[in-house]
């Protein structure tokens, strides 16, 4: 107990933190996408309905409801089908800005996901540009998004508007 | 790891929110992180802790912060055998609604006992308080009662 006059500024602010711990089991479907990540592969899964294939499956198709059985290894590399280039900071950010972050559609895939562009100056980002999947040494892959470190410009040139306007 | 293990993986959301206290939260905080109780004054001459901004009765803004504390009585409690993760100890406590002396309410803590058998409707208790340098203006500062007299 002290009755000295504090030093310190007023209680203006109070953190409030909220947080959910989970274990996160990932199914069967995205288990097969995790387990190709951790060979340095992207595994994607096919519907049997509309034959689009989904990388990362979640098991089913949201088109035709029904499950996707049949796996497939799509490309290490893909299109940017449209991007955004990173200024602003902010709290647990772990790359430097400016960064890229694109939407990639895998050679062989029917749905982009987000991925990281790197080497390569960000007003130089373009949709269409081709690029490739730069993985973890071989050592340090895990079932993890973690194992791609970056895609890059592969050096291909741009694929034409029509092969991705329908993954915008 | 074989393919055909089942993956798992700890997952955290945690949104780092930060509010602002206004003048009273602000200053009974403030008082706390100086070891001390703040009340504010009712307009029926009651003193509420832990503050609030507005009379209960008038809603007017409340009356002068005056000083409670730091012992008081145990209102009502619950001992909890097995603490959670989240709870504020790890050992076996009591959350219990202390009234401060001088205070016309009672404010939600915690009572730190070696068995329930130390805690009591109407037994005396005192605020402990965390060290000075680990306080930060928030009601961990307070650690949680203790039963007066008694070692716990």
């Amino acid at each position: 107990m002290s009755d000295e006059t504090t030093e310190l500024a007023p209680v203006t602010t109070l953190a409030t933190p909220i947080r959910l711990d989970f274990d996160f089991t990932p199914g069967i479907a995205q288990s097969k996408f995790l387990r190709g990540l951790e060979h340095g592969t992207f595994m994607g899964q096919r519907c049997a309905t509309c034959g689009k294939v989904y990388v990362p499956s979640r098991g089913s198709c949201p088109t035709d409801g029904v499950p996707t059985t049949e796996d497939v290894l799509l490309g290490n590399s893909g299109t940017v089908t449209t991007y955004c280039v990173v200024n602003v900071p902010f709290a647990g950010q772990s790359i430097e800005i400016p960064y890229i972050c694109a939407q990639i559609l895998l050679d062989g895939a029917n749905l982009s996901f987000m991925g990281l562009i790197q080497e390569i100056p960000t007003d130089q980002i373009r949709m269409g540009m081709r690029v490739e999947a730069v993985w973890v040494d071989e050592a340090d892959l895990t079932p993890s998004l973690a194992s791609v470190r970056y895609f890059r410009p592969n050096g291909e040139d741009d694929a034409d508007y029509e092969t991705y306007k329908e993954y915008l | 790891m074989a393919d055909s293990e089942v993956l798992h993986a700890a997952h955290r959301l945690e949104y780092p929110y930060s509010r602002s206290t206004g003048p009273i939260i602000g200053a009974f905080l403030t008082a706390l992180r100086d070891g001390r109780f703040l009340g504010a004054t009712g307009s029926d001459g009651r003193v509420i802790v832990p503050p609030t901004e507005y009379d209960p009765i008038t809603s007017d803004d409340v009356g002068d912060l005056v000083e409670v504390g730091p012992g008081g009585i145990i209102e009502s409690w619950a001992w909890v055998s097995e603490p959670l993760r989240k709870h504020p100890h790890q050992t076996p406590f009591a959350w219990a609604l202390v009234r401060l002396d001088g205070a016309d309410t009672a404010l939600l803590h915690t009572v730190i006992a070696p068995t329930p058998d130390a805690v009591a409707t109407g037994a005396r208790v005192t605020a402990r308080f965390r060290p000075e340098s680990e306080r930060i203006g928030s009601m961990a500062d307070l650690e949680g009662f203790v039963p007066e007299g008694g070692a716990a």
